[in-house]
Protein backbone atom coordinates (compact mmCIF):
# COMPACT_ATOMS: atom_id res chain seq x y z
CA UNK A 1 0.00 0.00 0.00
CA UNK A 2 2.89 2.29 0.45
CA UNK A 3 3.65 2.34 -3.68
CA UNK A 4 0.37 4.55 -4.08
CA UNK A 5 0.70 7.87 -5.85
CA UNK A 6 1.35 10.69 -3.55
CA UNK A 7 -2.23 13.26 -4.34
CA UNK A 8 -0.17 15.59 -2.07
CA UNK A 9 2.24 16.50 -4.59
CA UNK A 10 0.92 15.43 -7.80
CA UNK A 11 -2.42 15.11 -7.97
CA UNK A 12 -4.60 17.41 -10.47
CA UNK A 13 -6.79 19.58 -8.22
CA UNK A 14 -9.65 17.26 -9.47
CA UNK A 15 -8.05 14.52 -7.57
CA UNK A 16 -7.51 16.64 -4.51
CA UNK A 17 -11.18 17.09 -4.81
CA UNK A 18 -12.07 13.51 -4.79
CA UNK A 19 -11.62 12.96 -0.73
CA UNK A 20 -14.36 14.94 -0.22
CA UNK A 21 -16.64 13.18 -2.95
CA UNK A 22 -16.15 9.93 -2.19
CA UNK A 23 -18.67 8.59 -3.88
CA UNK A 24 -21.84 9.82 -5.93
CA UNK A 25 -24.20 7.66 -3.66
CA UNK A 26 -22.84 9.44 -0.91
CA UNK A 27 -25.73 11.40 1.53
CA UNK A 28 -23.46 12.78 4.15
CA UNK A 29 -25.11 15.42 6.91
CA UNK A 30 -23.67 18.46 6.15
CA UNK A 31 -22.05 21.00 8.69
CA UNK A 32 -22.80 24.95 8.45
CA UNK A 33 -19.15 25.03 6.55
CA UNK A 34 -20.94 22.52 3.95
CA UNK A 35 -18.17 19.85 4.91
CA UNK A 36 -18.88 17.24 7.60
CA UNK A 37 -16.09 16.72 10.13
CA UNK A 38 -14.50 13.71 8.35
CA UNK A 39 -14.16 15.60 4.85
CA UNK A 40 -12.76 18.50 7.02
CA UNK A 41 -10.06 16.89 8.38
CA UNK A 42 -9.45 15.20 4.66
CA UNK A 43 -9.00 17.87 2.78
CA UNK A 44 -7.30 20.06 5.57
CA UNK A 45 -4.82 17.18 5.91
CA UNK A 46 -4.20 17.67 1.59
CA UNK A 47 -3.28 20.86 2.24
CA UNK A 48 -0.96 20.33 4.98
CA UNK A 49 0.51 17.49 2.81
CA UNK A 50 -0.17 14.55 4.64
CA UNK A 51 -3.07 12.70 2.54
CA UNK A 52 -0.83 10.12 1.40
CA UNK A 53 -1.13 8.62 4.56
CA UNK A 54 -4.56 8.84 4.93
CA UNK A 55 -5.50 7.13 1.27
CA UNK A 56 -2.43 4.95 1.89
CA UNK A 57 -3.77 3.38 5.36
CA UNK A 58 -7.69 3.46 4.09
CA UNK A 59 -6.83 1.65 1.09
CA UNK A 60 -9.08 3.71 -0.86
CA UNK A 61 -6.67 5.12 -3.66
CA UNK A 62 -7.34 8.53 -5.58
CA UNK A 63 -7.60 6.37 -8.30
CA UNK A 64 -10.36 4.72 -6.71
CA UNK A 65 -11.82 7.56 -6.23
CA UNK A 66 -11.96 8.18 -10.04
CA UNK A 67 -12.68 5.02 -11.12
CA UNK A 68 -16.08 5.02 -9.23
CA UNK A 69 -16.68 7.79 -12.48
CA UNK A 70 -17.17 5.64 -15.48
CA UNK A 71 -15.42 8.07 -17.95
CA UNK A 72 -12.12 7.33 -16.03
CA UNK A 73 -12.96 3.61 -15.71
CA UNK A 74 -13.80 3.31 -19.37
CA UNK A 75 -10.17 4.96 -20.63
CA UNK A 76 -7.97 1.81 -20.11
CA UNK A 77 -9.79 -1.17 -19.70
CA UNK A 78 -6.73 -3.64 -19.62
CA UNK A 79 -4.50 -2.30 -17.13
CA UNK A 80 -5.50 -3.32 -13.45
CA UNK A 81 -5.70 0.08 -12.12
CA UNK A 82 -8.78 0.87 -13.67
CA UNK A 83 -10.71 -2.98 -13.11
CA UNK A 84 -14.11 -2.13 -11.45
CA UNK A 85 -16.16 -4.83 -10.17
CA UNK A 86 -20.14 -4.12 -10.11
CA UNK A 87 -21.27 -5.25 -6.87
CA UNK A 88 -24.28 -4.96 -4.57
CA UNK A 89 -24.08 -5.01 -0.98
CA UNK A 90 -27.07 -4.98 1.00
CA UNK A 91 -26.64 -3.58 3.89
CA UNK A 92 -28.85 -2.86 7.27
CA UNK A 93 -31.75 -3.89 4.67
CA UNK A 94 -31.11 -1.16 2.14
CA UNK A 95 -29.26 -2.50 -1.63
CA UNK A 96 -26.30 -0.37 -3.19
CA UNK A 97 -25.08 -0.82 -6.13
CA UNK A 98 -21.60 0.16 -6.64
CA UNK A 99 -18.44 0.09 -8.84
CA UNK A 100 -15.37 -0.51 -6.76
CA UNK A 101 -11.60 -1.32 -7.25
CA UNK A 102 -11.64 -4.77 -6.12
CA UNK A 103 -8.92 -3.62 -3.24
CA UNK A 104 -11.54 -1.94 -1.78
CA UNK A 105 -12.15 -3.92 1.68
CA UNK A 106 -15.72 -4.35 3.30
CA UNK A 107 -14.78 -1.70 6.30
CA UNK A 108 -13.08 0.52 3.57
CA UNK A 109 -16.68 0.41 1.44
CA UNK A 110 -18.61 1.03 4.53
CA UNK A 111 -16.64 4.05 5.72
CA UNK A 112 -15.24 6.02 2.75
CA UNK A 113 -17.66 5.52 0.17
CA UNK A 114 -20.77 4.86 2.15
CA UNK A 115 -20.26 7.18 4.56
CA UNK A 116 -21.18 4.48 7.41
CA UNK A 117 -18.91 5.41 10.57
CA UNK A 118 -20.30 3.74 12.68
CA UNK A 119 -17.78 0.77 12.21
CA UNK A 120 -14.55 1.36 12.78
CA UNK A 121 -10.93 0.58 11.67
CA UNK A 122 -8.84 -0.29 14.28
CA UNK A 123 -5.44 -2.51 13.45
CA UNK A 124 -6.74 -3.11 9.85
CA UNK A 125 -5.03 -6.45 10.60
CA UNK A 126 -7.82 -8.53 11.47
CA UNK A 127 -6.14 -8.46 15.15
CA UNK A 128 -8.52 -5.99 16.91
CA UNK A 129 -11.84 -6.35 16.04
CA UNK A 130 -13.36 -3.14 15.95
CA UNK A 131 -14.42 -3.42 12.22
CA UNK A 132 -16.68 -6.45 13.09
CA UNK A 133 -19.93 -6.68 11.34
CA UNK A 134 -22.44 -9.05 10.89
CA UNK A 135 -22.50 -10.83 7.16
CA UNK A 136 -25.77 -13.60 7.00
CA UNK A 137 -26.00 -12.86 10.95
CA UNK A 138 -22.36 -14.07 11.09
CA UNK A 139 -19.34 -12.07 13.04
CA UNK A 140 -16.85 -11.26 10.70
CA UNK A 141 -13.48 -8.63 10.09
CA UNK A 142 -14.60 -6.37 7.95
CA UNK A 143 -10.99 -4.80 7.40
CA UNK A 144 -9.93 -8.53 5.85
CA UNK A 145 -12.67 -9.55 3.78
CA UNK A 146 -13.04 -7.54 0.33
CA UNK A 147 -16.24 -5.76 -0.18
CA UNK A 148 -16.72 -7.42 -4.18
CA UNK A 149 -17.05 -10.78 -2.57
CA UNK A 150 -20.05 -9.68 -0.56
CA UNK A 151 -22.42 -9.59 -3.78
CA UNK A 152 -25.47 -10.11 -2.54
CA UNK A 153 -24.87 -10.98 1.32
CA UNK A 154 -27.12 -10.15 3.87
CA UNK A 155 -24.45 -6.89 5.91
CA UNK A 156 -25.80 -5.79 9.34
CA UNK A 157 -23.56 -2.83 10.79
CA UNK A 158 -23.74 -1.34 14.59
CA UNK A 159 -25.96 0.93 12.82
CA UNK A 160 -28.78 -1.38 11.72
CA UNK A 161 -29.25 -3.21 14.60
CA UNK A 162 -31.75 -0.64 16.66
CA UNK A 163 -34.97 -1.50 15.32
CA UNK A 164 -37.87 0.95 15.47
CA UNK A 165 -36.19 3.70 17.65
CA UNK A 166 -35.17 0.65 20.35
CA UNK A 167 -31.99 -0.18 21.02
CA UNK A 168 -30.99 -3.83 20.75
CA UNK A 169 -30.62 -5.46 24.09
CA UNK A 170 -26.80 -5.84 23.87
CA UNK A 171 -26.51 -2.52 23.18
CA UNK A 172 -28.51 -0.87 26.04
CA UNK A 173 -27.14 -3.83 28.55
CA UNK A 174 -23.75 -2.04 27.24
CA UNK A 175 -24.72 1.24 28.33
CA UNK A 176 -26.37 0.16 31.67
CA UNK A 177 -23.29 -2.26 32.34
CA UNK A 178 -20.45 0.45 30.80
CA UNK A 179 -19.09 -1.62 28.63
CA UNK A 180 -16.64 1.04 27.10
CA UNK A 181 -14.57 4.03 27.85
CA UNK A 182 -13.88 5.65 24.74
CA UNK A 183 -15.82 3.80 22.46
CA UNK A 184 -13.86 3.29 19.72
CA UNK A 185 -14.23 -0.65 20.24
CA UNK A 186 -17.44 -0.52 21.10
CA UNK A 187 -19.23 -0.89 17.75
CA UNK A 188 -17.20 -3.93 17.29
CA UNK A 189 -17.80 -4.96 20.54
CA UNK A 190 -21.72 -4.70 20.02
CA UNK A 191 -21.78 -6.10 17.10
CA UNK A 192 -19.64 -9.32 18.20
CA UNK A 193 -21.59 -9.43 21.45
CA UNK A 194 -25.02 -9.76 19.16
CA UNK A 195 -23.85 -12.77 16.92
CA UNK A 196 -22.15 -14.20 20.14
CA UNK A 197 -25.47 -14.84 21.88
CA UNK A 198 -27.02 -16.47 18.39
CA UNK A 199 -23.85 -18.23 18.43
CA UNK A 200 -24.15 -19.31 22.15
CA UNK A 201 -28.26 -20.08 21.60
CA UNK A 202 -27.67 -22.44 18.57
CA UNK A 203 -25.40 -24.51 20.62
CA UNK A 204 -21.33 -23.44 19.32
CA UNK A 205 -18.53 -24.60 21.42
CA UNK A 206 -15.59 -22.70 22.65
CA UNK A 207 -12.27 -23.58 23.70
CA UNK A 208 -12.82 -23.44 27.42
CA UNK A 209 -16.22 -26.17 26.71
CA UNK A 210 -15.58 -28.43 29.15
CA UNK A 211 -17.89 -30.89 27.08
CA UNK A 212 -17.87 -30.54 23.87
CA UNK A 213 -20.39 -33.50 23.18
CA UNK A 214 -22.71 -31.85 25.14
CA UNK A 215 -25.79 -30.19 22.73
CA UNK A 216 -27.93 -27.60 23.21
CA UNK A 217 -27.39 -23.71 24.40
CA UNK A 218 -24.12 -23.17 25.46
CA UNK A 219 -23.90 -22.46 29.37
CA UNK A 220 -22.29 -19.56 29.38
CA UNK A 221 -20.45 -18.44 32.40
CA UNK A 222 -17.87 -15.56 32.55
CA UNK A 223 -15.09 -17.31 31.37
CA UNK A 224 -17.26 -18.49 28.23
CA UNK A 225 -17.52 -15.03 27.75
CA UNK A 226 -14.19 -13.69 27.98
CA UNK A 227 -13.40 -16.63 25.29
CA UNK A 228 -15.96 -15.97 22.89
CA UNK A 229 -15.55 -11.80 23.49
CA UNK A 230 -11.24 -12.90 22.66
CA UNK A 231 -11.75 -11.22 19.14
CA UNK A 232 -12.72 -7.63 20.46
CA UNK A 233 -9.87 -5.76 21.97
CA UNK A 234 -10.44 -2.69 24.34
CA UNK A 235 -7.52 -0.55 25.00
CA UNK A 236 -9.31 1.04 27.78
CA UNK A 237 -9.97 -2.57 29.29
CA UNK A 238 -13.87 -2.25 30.03
CA UNK A 239 -13.29 -5.74 29.75
CA UNK A 240 -15.54 -5.80 33.34
CA UNK A 241 -18.36 -3.87 32.00
CA UNK A 242 -18.27 -5.88 28.87
CA UNK A 243 -18.46 -9.32 30.10
CA UNK A 244 -21.42 -7.51 32.53
CA UNK A 245 -23.24 -6.51 29.54
CA UNK A 246 -22.99 -9.79 27.32
CA UNK A 247 -24.44 -11.63 30.70
CA UNK A 248 -26.91 -9.15 31.09
CA UNK A 249 -28.13 -9.46 27.19
CA UNK A 250 -27.81 -13.50 27.47
CA UNK A 251 -29.72 -13.58 30.76
CA UNK A 252 -32.20 -11.43 29.40
CA UNK A 253 -32.43 -13.31 26.35
CA UNK A 254 -33.19 -16.48 27.87
CA UNK A 255 -36.08 -14.99 29.80
CA UNK A 256 -33.89 -15.31 33.62
CA UNK A 257 -33.92 -11.19 33.94
CA UNK A 258 -36.67 -8.54 32.82
CA UNK A 259 -35.15 -5.63 31.48
CA UNK A 260 -34.93 -2.43 33.10
CA UNK A 261 -34.27 0.48 30.90
CA UNK B 1 -1.95 -3.27 -2.01
CA UNK B 2 -1.22 -3.95 -5.25
CA UNK B 3 -3.78 -3.67 -7.90
CA UNK B 4 -5.11 -7.03 -9.49
CA UNK B 5 -7.45 -8.57 -11.52
CA UNK B 6 -10.54 -10.68 -10.26
CA UNK B 7 -12.98 -13.34 -11.50
CA UNK B 8 -15.26 -15.45 -9.81
CA UNK B 9 -15.87 -18.86 -10.65
CA UNK B 10 -18.56 -21.27 -9.89
CA UNK B 11 -16.90 -24.81 -10.93
CA UNK B 12 -13.44 -26.36 -9.13
CA UNK B 13 -12.29 -27.25 -12.91
CA UNK B 14 -12.78 -23.47 -13.65
CA UNK B 15 -10.80 -22.30 -10.88
CA UNK B 16 -7.91 -24.21 -12.18
CA UNK B 17 -8.52 -23.23 -15.75
CA UNK B 18 -8.46 -20.09 -14.23
CA UNK B 19 -5.13 -20.03 -12.50
CA UNK B 20 -3.61 -21.51 -15.39
CA UNK B 21 -4.51 -18.82 -17.53
CA UNK B 22 -4.07 -15.95 -15.68
CA UNK B 23 -0.18 -15.27 -14.31
CA UNK B 24 0.75 -14.95 -10.74
CA UNK B 25 -2.64 -15.13 -9.92
CA UNK B 26 -3.94 -16.56 -6.39
CA UNK B 27 -7.09 -18.98 -5.08
CA UNK B 28 -9.09 -16.42 -2.67
CA UNK B 29 -11.30 -17.98 0.06
CA UNK B 30 -11.50 -16.41 3.88
CA UNK B 31 -8.98 -13.74 2.87
CA UNK B 32 -7.87 -13.52 6.57
CA UNK B 33 -4.25 -14.57 5.55
CA UNK B 34 -3.95 -13.51 2.41
CA UNK B 35 -5.58 -10.07 2.26
CA UNK B 36 -3.61 -9.63 5.31
CA UNK B 37 -0.32 -10.56 3.28
CA UNK B 38 -1.37 -8.22 0.60
CA UNK B 39 -2.07 -5.26 2.54
CA UNK B 40 1.82 -5.58 3.21
CA UNK B 41 2.87 -6.31 0.13
CA UNK B 42 4.14 -9.84 1.51
CA UNK B 43 1.93 -11.39 -0.76
CA UNK B 44 0.99 -9.44 -4.14
CA UNK B 45 -0.99 -11.34 -6.45
CA UNK B 46 -2.08 -10.32 -10.41
CA UNK B 47 -4.85 -11.31 -9.71
CA UNK B 48 -7.40 -13.40 -7.62
CA UNK B 49 -9.47 -15.88 -8.13
CA UNK B 50 -12.68 -15.94 -6.30
CA UNK B 51 -13.69 -19.64 -5.45
CA UNK B 52 -15.75 -18.95 -2.07
CA UNK B 53 -18.89 -19.85 -4.39
CA UNK B 54 -17.43 -23.48 -5.27
CA UNK B 55 -19.84 -25.93 -4.07
CA UNK B 56 -17.13 -27.99 -1.40
CA UNK B 57 -18.62 -26.62 1.74
CA UNK B 58 -20.11 -30.13 2.73
CA UNK B 59 -19.24 -31.75 5.76
CA UNK B 60 -20.17 -35.67 5.55
CA UNK B 61 -19.67 -39.04 6.59
CA UNK B 62 -17.28 -41.19 4.16
CA UNK B 63 -18.38 -44.84 3.36
CA UNK B 64 -16.67 -46.99 6.16
CA UNK B 65 -17.17 -44.25 9.04
CA UNK B 66 -14.40 -41.67 8.05
CA UNK B 67 -15.47 -37.54 7.38
CA UNK B 68 -14.96 -35.77 4.57
CA UNK B 69 -14.52 -31.76 5.04
CA UNK B 70 -15.04 -29.61 2.00
CA UNK B 71 -12.33 -27.26 1.33
CA UNK B 72 -14.58 -24.31 1.81
CA UNK B 73 -16.17 -24.87 5.41
CA UNK B 74 -15.33 -22.47 7.46
CA UNK B 75 -13.30 -23.06 10.69
CA UNK B 76 -16.18 -22.56 12.97
CA UNK B 77 -18.92 -24.48 11.03
CA UNK B 78 -16.10 -27.25 11.11
CA UNK B 79 -15.57 -27.43 14.66
CA UNK B 80 -19.07 -27.61 15.30
CA UNK B 81 -20.20 -29.98 13.44
CA UNK B 82 -22.10 -32.39 14.99
CA UNK B 83 -20.33 -35.62 13.61
CA UNK B 84 -16.47 -33.53 14.44
CA UNK B 85 -17.70 -32.74 18.10
CA UNK B 86 -18.98 -36.56 18.04
CA UNK B 87 -15.92 -38.41 16.39
CA UNK B 88 -13.03 -35.73 16.23
CA UNK B 89 -12.83 -33.56 19.37
CA UNK B 90 -9.44 -33.19 18.95
CA UNK B 91 -9.95 -31.26 15.59
CA UNK B 92 -12.76 -28.98 17.48
CA UNK B 93 -10.38 -28.13 19.93
CA UNK B 94 -7.63 -27.35 18.11
CA UNK B 95 -9.68 -25.18 15.23
CA UNK B 96 -11.24 -23.07 18.45
CA UNK B 97 -7.57 -22.65 19.86
CA UNK B 98 -6.96 -20.57 16.77
CA UNK B 99 -7.62 -17.09 15.98
CA UNK B 100 -10.99 -15.56 16.95
CA UNK B 101 -14.51 -16.54 16.35
CA UNK B 102 -14.78 -13.44 13.98
CA UNK B 103 -11.99 -14.83 12.05
CA UNK B 104 -13.08 -18.54 11.87
CA UNK B 105 -16.16 -17.76 10.87
CA UNK B 106 -14.27 -16.21 7.57
CA UNK B 107 -11.44 -19.03 7.48
CA UNK B 108 -11.72 -21.73 5.59
CA UNK B 109 -10.24 -25.48 5.69
CA UNK B 110 -8.24 -25.24 2.82
CA UNK B 111 -7.00 -22.32 3.64
CA UNK B 112 -6.19 -23.18 6.90
CA UNK B 113 -3.93 -25.39 5.47
CA UNK B 114 -2.26 -22.71 3.32
CA UNK B 115 -1.46 -20.60 6.00
CA UNK B 116 1.95 -19.13 5.87
CA UNK B 117 4.07 -18.29 9.14
CA UNK B 118 3.91 -15.56 11.60
CA UNK B 119 7.69 -14.91 11.37
CA UNK B 120 7.86 -11.18 12.27
CA UNK B 121 10.84 -10.73 9.46
CA UNK B 122 8.44 -12.84 6.60
CA UNK B 123 5.24 -10.15 7.99
CA UNK B 124 7.39 -7.01 6.95
CA UNK B 125 9.04 -6.29 4.17
CA UNK B 126 11.41 -3.64 5.67
CA UNK B 127 13.78 -6.65 6.19
CA UNK B 128 15.91 -7.19 3.28
CA UNK B 129 16.67 -10.57 4.61
CA UNK B 130 13.98 -13.48 4.55
CA UNK B 131 14.73 -16.25 2.13
CA UNK B 132 10.82 -18.06 2.43
CA UNK B 133 9.28 -13.77 1.32
CA UNK B 134 13.04 -13.18 -0.58
CA UNK B 135 14.66 -16.33 -1.63
CA UNK B 136 18.38 -15.96 -1.78
CA UNK B 137 17.92 -12.92 0.82
CA UNK B 138 19.16 -14.68 4.32
CA UNK B 139 17.25 -15.52 7.22
CA UNK B 140 17.04 -12.51 9.94
CA UNK B 141 15.52 -14.63 12.37
CA UNK B 142 18.53 -17.04 12.81
CA UNK B 143 20.64 -14.04 14.64
CA UNK B 144 17.59 -12.21 15.20
CA UNK B 145 14.40 -11.95 17.72
CA UNK B 146 13.55 -15.82 17.04
CA UNK B 147 11.81 -16.12 20.50
CA UNK B 148 8.59 -17.78 18.73
CA UNK B 149 10.93 -19.50 16.02
CA UNK B 150 11.22 -23.47 15.52
CA UNK B 151 13.52 -25.64 17.72
CA UNK B 152 12.90 -29.19 15.36
CA UNK B 153 13.38 -29.62 11.59
CA UNK B 154 14.95 -26.00 10.83
CA UNK B 155 17.63 -25.35 8.30
CA UNK B 156 20.04 -22.42 8.11
CA UNK B 157 17.82 -21.17 5.41
CA UNK B 158 14.69 -20.77 7.61
CA UNK B 159 13.34 -21.23 11.01
CA UNK B 160 9.95 -20.19 10.71
CA UNK B 161 7.04 -22.19 12.61
CA UNK B 162 3.66 -23.04 11.21
CA UNK B 163 1.19 -20.91 12.51
CA UNK B 164 -2.18 -23.27 12.33
CA UNK B 165 -3.65 -24.71 15.21
CA UNK B 166 -5.81 -27.26 13.06
CA UNK B 167 -3.11 -28.40 11.00
CA UNK B 168 -1.40 -30.30 14.16
CA UNK B 169 -4.65 -32.23 15.08
CA UNK B 170 -4.81 -33.10 11.38
CA UNK B 171 -1.37 -34.37 11.71
CA UNK B 172 -2.68 -36.45 14.69
CA UNK B 173 -5.52 -37.61 12.91
CA UNK B 174 -3.88 -38.42 10.00
CA UNK B 175 -6.11 -36.75 7.74
CA UNK B 176 -5.92 -36.90 4.02
CA UNK B 177 -5.45 -33.45 1.75
CA UNK B 178 -7.87 -34.49 -1.43
CA UNK B 179 -7.11 -32.04 -4.43
CA UNK B 180 -7.57 -31.06 -8.04
CA UNK B 181 -5.04 -30.12 -10.26
CA UNK B 182 -5.95 -30.21 -14.32
CA UNK B 183 -8.54 -32.95 -14.73
CA UNK B 184 -6.62 -34.93 -12.16
CA UNK B 185 -7.57 -35.56 -8.59
CA UNK B 186 -4.74 -37.02 -5.73
CA UNK B 187 -4.71 -37.51 -2.70
CA UNK B 188 -1.58 -36.01 -0.34
CA UNK B 189 -1.55 -37.82 3.34
CA UNK B 190 -1.14 -34.78 6.10
CA UNK B 191 2.37 -35.96 6.80
CA UNK B 192 3.44 -35.55 3.63
CA UNK B 193 1.16 -31.73 2.88
CA UNK B 194 3.83 -29.22 4.71
CA UNK B 195 7.27 -28.83 4.13
CA UNK B 196 10.33 -28.89 6.05
CA UNK B 197 12.03 -25.58 4.86
CA UNK B 198 15.47 -27.00 3.38
CA UNK B 199 17.16 -24.82 0.86
CA UNK B 200 13.60 -24.02 -0.43
CA UNK B 201 11.89 -22.06 2.60
CA UNK B 202 9.78 -20.41 -0.04
CA UNK B 203 7.80 -23.70 -0.89
CA UNK B 204 5.66 -24.11 2.08
CA UNK B 205 3.87 -27.52 1.02
CA UNK B 206 3.82 -30.10 -1.60
CA UNK B 207 0.30 -28.70 -3.42
CA UNK B 208 1.81 -28.43 -6.97
CA UNK B 209 1.04 -25.01 -8.99
CA UNK B 210 -2.75 -24.61 -9.91
CA UNK B 211 -3.54 -27.12 -7.78
CA UNK B 212 -6.72 -26.89 -5.76
CA UNK B 213 -7.47 -28.66 -2.38
CA UNK B 214 -10.85 -29.70 -2.63
CA UNK B 215 -11.37 -31.55 0.67
CA UNK B 216 -9.48 -32.65 4.11
CA UNK B 217 -10.63 -36.62 4.95
CA UNK B 218 -10.67 -38.12 8.02
CA UNK B 219 -10.33 -41.66 8.57
CA UNK B 220 -11.95 -43.39 11.17
CA UNK B 221 -10.87 -42.81 14.67
CA UNK B 222 -10.25 -44.54 17.81
CA UNK B 223 -9.30 -41.35 19.75
CA UNK B 224 -12.41 -39.81 20.23
CA UNK B 225 -13.25 -40.80 23.80
CA UNK B 226 -9.15 -39.86 25.21
CA UNK B 227 -7.78 -36.69 23.42
CA UNK B 228 -6.17 -33.56 24.43
CA UNK B 229 -5.14 -30.00 22.74
CA UNK B 230 -3.14 -28.51 24.41
CA UNK B 231 -2.37 -24.75 23.47
CA UNK B 232 0.52 -22.97 25.77
CA UNK B 233 0.60 -18.92 24.55
CA UNK B 234 1.56 -15.27 25.89
CA UNK B 235 -2.13 -14.68 26.12
CA UNK B 236 -5.13 -16.74 27.58
CA UNK B 237 -6.60 -16.58 24.19
CA UNK B 238 -6.38 -15.07 20.39
CA UNK B 239 -2.70 -15.58 20.33
CA UNK B 240 -0.25 -17.90 18.50
CA UNK B 241 0.98 -21.03 19.71
CA UNK B 242 4.59 -20.84 21.27
CA UNK B 243 4.21 -24.44 21.63
CA UNK B 244 1.10 -26.87 21.61
CA UNK B 245 0.29 -30.46 21.64
CA UNK B 246 -2.35 -32.56 20.54
CA UNK B 247 -2.41 -35.85 22.05
CA UNK B 248 -4.72 -38.86 21.38
CA UNK B 249 -4.91 -42.31 23.14
CA UNK B 250 -6.43 -45.64 22.26
CA UNK B 251 -6.42 -47.21 25.74
CA UNK B 252 -7.38 -51.02 26.99
CA UNK B 253 -7.51 -51.84 30.29
CA UNK B 254 -5.04 -48.94 31.49
CA UNK B 255 -2.49 -49.57 28.80
CA UNK B 256 -2.31 -48.12 25.91
CA UNK B 257 -3.08 -49.57 22.77
CA UNK B 258 -1.94 -47.11 20.27
CA UNK B 259 -1.29 -42.69 20.18
CA UNK B 260 -0.95 -40.13 18.44
CA UNK B 261 1.18 -36.80 19.34
CA UNK B 262 1.76 -33.87 17.03
CA UNK B 263 2.94 -30.51 18.03
CA UNK B 264 2.26 -26.74 17.12
CA UNK B 265 4.99 -24.14 17.45
CA UNK B 266 7.60 -26.13 17.02
CA UNK B 267 8.63 -26.81 13.51
CA UNK B 268 8.34 -25.24 9.92
CA UNK B 269 5.47 -27.58 9.73
CA UNK B 270 3.12 -29.69 12.04
CA UNK B 271 5.46 -31.83 13.83
CA UNK B 272 4.37 -35.49 14.43
CA UNK B 273 5.97 -37.35 16.73
CA UNK B 274 5.82 -40.91 15.18
CA UNK B 275 9.29 -42.14 17.52
CA UNK B 276 7.30 -40.91 20.75
CA UNK B 277 4.06 -42.62 19.68
CA UNK B 278 5.84 -45.98 18.90
CA UNK B 279 7.37 -45.49 22.90
CA UNK B 280 3.87 -45.17 24.32
CA UNK B 281 2.20 -48.34 22.68
CA UNK B 282 1.70 -51.18 25.21
CA UNK B 283 2.76 -49.22 28.25
CA UNK B 284 0.61 -47.98 31.13
CA UNK B 285 -0.96 -44.93 31.47
CA UNK B 286 1.39 -43.46 33.87
CA UNK B 287 3.28 -40.61 34.33
CA UNK B 288 6.65 -42.10 33.45
CA UNK B 289 5.82 -43.55 30.60
CA UNK B 290 4.39 -40.00 29.45
CA UNK B 291 7.96 -38.17 30.42
CA UNK B 292 9.51 -40.83 28.50
CA UNK B 293 7.97 -39.79 25.62
CA UNK B 294 8.42 -36.15 25.98
CA UNK B 295 11.97 -36.21 26.48
CA UNK B 296 11.72 -38.84 22.53
CA UNK B 297 9.52 -35.68 21.14
CA UNK B 298 12.17 -33.08 22.26
CA UNK B 299 15.89 -35.47 21.80
CA UNK B 300 16.60 -33.44 18.31
CA UNK B 301 15.91 -30.01 19.47
CA UNK B 302 17.76 -27.34 18.50
CA UNK B 303 17.18 -24.15 20.32
CA UNK B 304 18.23 -20.29 19.08
CA UNK B 305 18.94 -17.40 21.11
CA UNK B 306 15.66 -16.77 22.06
CA UNK B 307 13.62 -19.83 22.35
CA UNK B 308 15.84 -22.63 24.48
CA UNK B 309 12.64 -22.06 27.53
CA UNK B 310 10.50 -23.66 24.10
CA UNK B 311 12.14 -27.18 24.76
CA UNK B 312 11.33 -27.77 28.39
CA UNK B 313 7.81 -25.88 27.54
CA UNK B 314 7.47 -29.06 25.13
CA UNK B 315 8.42 -31.66 27.43
CA UNK B 316 6.08 -30.17 29.82
CA UNK B 317 3.05 -29.95 27.34
CA UNK B 318 3.61 -33.55 26.02
CA UNK B 319 3.53 -34.96 29.18
CA UNK B 320 0.53 -32.97 30.54
CA UNK B 321 -1.32 -33.39 27.80
CA UNK B 322 -1.22 -37.07 27.36
CA UNK B 323 -2.35 -37.42 31.08
CA UNK B 324 -5.29 -35.18 29.88
CA UNK B 325 -6.40 -37.45 27.18
CA UNK B 326 -5.67 -40.75 29.60
CA UNK B 327 -7.82 -39.04 31.88
CA UNK B 328 -5.07 -39.49 34.69
CA UNK B 329 -4.36 -35.44 34.98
Amino acid sequence: MQSEKKPGNDASPEQQNSPSTPHPETNSKQSHSGLTRREFVATASILTGGAAIEFSRCGVTPSHGLAAHASVAIEAPETAAANVVPVTLNINGTKHDMSLDPRVTLLDALRENLSMTGTKKGCDHGQCGSCTVLVNKRRINSCLSLAVTHDGDEIVTVEGLAKGGELDPVQAAFLEKDGFQCGYCTAGQICSAVALLREAQEGAASFVTADLRRTGPADLTRDEIRERMSGNICRCGAYPGIVDAVEKAWRQKNGVERSRA
Amino acid sequence: MNPFEYQRVKEPKAAVDALVHLQHAKFLAGGTNLIDLMKDGVERPTALVDINRLALAEIEELPGGGLRMGALARNSDTANHPLVREKYPLLTQAILAGASPQLRNMATNGGNLMQRTRCYYFMDPAFAQCNKRNPGSGCAAIDGFNRIHAILGASENCIAAHPSDMCVALAALEAKIRVLGGNDERVIPMANFHRLPGTTPQVDTNLRPNELILSIDLPPSPYANHSHYMKLRDRASYAFALVSVAAALEIDGGQIRSARLALGGVAHKPWRAEEAEALLTGKPLSEETFQIAAARVMQDAKPYRYNKFKIEMAKRAVARSLAIAGGVA
